[in-house]
């Protein structure tokens, strides 16, 4: 038996998220005392791949075949069943990344196997049944997870589960499956992506701002302080209905939910369905003029003051602090 | 073109989420129950699509009877018949295969689900949908426009998107982008009374995954306001040690 896991690329580059899911495996075959096999499909270099010995990696199945250079999650899903299926695998992990939410639900449909989605912990096993915990109610709740399947399919949430080494060395090994024609009937005609921004759902720290800030002019100075920390920019779902910010960028209940080391909220007032989306953060800092506000009830630190007065000091600060 | 648009009834946004039976059942008490709101929005680019006759709009939910309220109000936003599979909806699973039994066959040239649903969270539907059906799938689209057997779409990825083509039959999961919500007007609401809703059984499905027992988040300490931006910096640095 083994554990497998599928190492999603971005462009022929493995991320973070990639890494946390060949982790996050490794820690699952040790637990079971199983071996950990990682697939990779696309154009990836074999330079890339052998990264993921750093975590345990020791097999890396190749499936570099022309057709699948793009992504289709059909015809992916067929491959990463086929895979699991030649390696006898008990568990598949993916990660729970917007292509993964396409993909993992598919590979447990061809595997008779139960979803686990979007899992922050590692399981734990009661015979043959697997627990696993994950937010619900759009993070307002966790739900622990039973999953009694022979084969059991779990998405990692991003930003959940700390990257442990364990090196090794990965071989790297080319696999090829048959793809169905009709599995690959979408065509991808463009990929539009702001290469210099950082991608929310994945970011370790988050500058969000809210309609506090009157208006879209005012967002030069919430993009500077994300760029001095690295950070991704968010905003309130008013700000994103009011077309001042992409709604790409929307968190709460009804948008993005990201679980950062750092979510910084300027302006924003920490309604329910925004706080839904943001209280996993592990650290909130608030910055808001009304001390009453909502939203420093769920803070870790707060600054009841003007954001036109904050925002350009704290960048200032941080700037100080990073260059010495 | 004959759409099917699934919606699932949720907690209205403003629920506090509680749990009984020693955490191990959601709390229903005193809960309001809305459109799950990605719903509302694959529902609105339906009822769009087909306007002027262009098409029909069936909405389908798997649930109890009292789900029939919030049927009925997608009725009035404009769908024009409706189906309950008559069932608690266990799981994505469960759910997906109730769905794909009744399209099966019934020559559907789209199939909207919503991003996700707002209590589950699972964003499992569409995919599952999509693999039940032998249908390609887009999960989640920021943008959905058809042309003649074509679909284009706009999917959602880390930090941008892709742009897609596919020819119709095809799943896609709706999110914001793709239409506006439409709020019922008076006549839609007289009108969606006399709108049939037809009631089907469920088919078997094999249990894959349960729930076991819920968690309510651990609350945070009390916040410490500071009053300059220097001693949050050192407080970010020293001790929560996140920048
Ligand atoms: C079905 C439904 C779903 C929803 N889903 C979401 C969701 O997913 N995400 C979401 O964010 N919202 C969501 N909402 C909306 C939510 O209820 C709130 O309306 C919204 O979060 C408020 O946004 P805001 O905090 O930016 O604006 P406001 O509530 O208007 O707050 C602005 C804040 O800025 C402060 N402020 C003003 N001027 C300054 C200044 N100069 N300096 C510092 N602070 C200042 C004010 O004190 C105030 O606290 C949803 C609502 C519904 C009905
Ligand atoms: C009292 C009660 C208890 C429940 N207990 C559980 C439970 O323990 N575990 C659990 O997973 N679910 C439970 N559900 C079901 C839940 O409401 C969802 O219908 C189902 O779980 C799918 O969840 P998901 O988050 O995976 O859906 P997603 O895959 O996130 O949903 C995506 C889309 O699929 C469609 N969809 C989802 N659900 C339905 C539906 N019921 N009918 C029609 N279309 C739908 C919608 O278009 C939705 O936007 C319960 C529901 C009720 C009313």
């Amino acid at each position: 038996m083994a554990i497998l896991v599928y190492i999603e690329n971005t462009d022929g580059g493995l991320k973070k998220s990639a890494f946390e899911a060949a982790a996050y495996a490794k820690a699952i075959a040790d637990q079971k005392g199983d071996t950990l096999v990682a697939l990779s499909i696309g154009d990836v270099a074999d330079a890339e791949l052998q990264k993921l010995g750093k975590y345990g990696v020791t097999k890396v199945l190749n499936a570099s075949q022309a057709n699948l250079k793009q992504f289709v999650n059909k015809a992916y899903a067929a491959i990463i069943a086929a895979a699991a299926k030649q390696e006898q695998a008990s568990v598949v992990v993916l990660s729970n990344s917007f292509s993964g939410k396409g993909l993992a639900p598919r590979v447990a449909a061809k595997l008779d196997a139960g979803l686990a989605d979007g899992a922050i912990s590692l399981p734990s096993w009661n015979g043959n049944d697997m627990e696993v915990k994950k937010t619900a109610f759009s993070n307002k709740a966790f739900a622990t997870e039973i999953i009694s399947s022979p084969v059991k399919v779990i998405s990692l949430s991003p930003n959940a589960y700390e990257l442990k080494e364990s090196p090794a060395s990965a071989e790297i090994v080319p696999f090829t499956a048959d793809v169905n024609a009709n599995d690959l009937s979408v065509v991808l005609k463009e990929i539009v992506r702001a290469t210099d921004k950082i991608s929310l759902p994945e970011a370790e720290i988050v500058v969000s701002a809210g309609r506090g800030l009157k208006g879209p002019e005012n967002w030069a100075m919430v993009e500077e302080l994300a760029d001095v920390l690295g950070a991704a920019t968010a905003c309130s779902k008013p700000v994103s209905d009011a077309g001042w910010r992409p709604h790409s960028e929307h968190v709460g209940q009804t948008g993005i939910v990201v679980s950062p080391n750092l979510y910084i909220a300027i302006g924003i007032s920490g309604a329910i369905q925004h706080l839904a989306g943001v209280s996993s953060s592990k650290t909130i800092v608030v910055i808001n003029k009304d001390p009453e506000a909502p939203f420093f009830k769920v803070a870790d630190y707060g600054i009841v003051g003007d954001a036109f007065e904050v925002v350009p000091k704290l960048t200032e600060a941080i700037r100080n602090l990073k260059n010495n | 073109m004959k759409i099917l648009v699934c919606i699932s009834n949720v907690p209205d946004t403003t629920s506090k989420i509680t749990f009984t039976n020693d955490n191990t059942v959601f709390n229903t008490a005193g809960i309001q129950y809305i459109i799950n709101p990605y719903d509302e929005i694959a529902l609105a680019k339906a009822v769009e699509l087909a306007e002027g006759g262009k098409g029909t709009v069936t909405v389908i939910n798997v649930g109890d009877a009292a789900t029939e309220p919030t049927i009925r109000k997608a009725l009035a936003i404009g769908a024009d018949d409706a189906v309950r599979v008559n069932a608690q909806p266990r799981d994505a699973w469960f759910v997906a295969n109730q769905i794909a039994n009744y399209a099966k066959g019934q020559g559907f040239d789209l199939i909207l689900t919503g991003r996700e649903s707002i209590d589950y969270n699972g964003a499992q539907v569409a995919a599952l949908l999509g693999e039940l059906l032998d249908l390609p799938s887009v999960s989640i689209a920021k943008k959905l426009v058809i042309e003649g057997n074509e679909a284009n779409i706009d999917r959602e990825i880390e930090g941008g998107k892709e742009v897609l083509s596919v020819s119709l039959p095809v799943v896609v999961g709706t999110a914001e982008g793709v239409a506006e919500p439409k709020i019922p007007n008076m006549r839609g609401i007289m009108g969606a009374r006399s709108k049939p809703l037809q009631v089907v059984e469920p088919i078997e499905v094999p249990v894959l995954a349960s729930i076991a027992r819920y968690e309510s988040p651990a609350a945070r300490g009390a916040v410490k306001l500071v009053d300059d931006v220097d001693q949050l910096v050192q407080l970010l640095h020293g001790e929560a040690k996140v920048i």
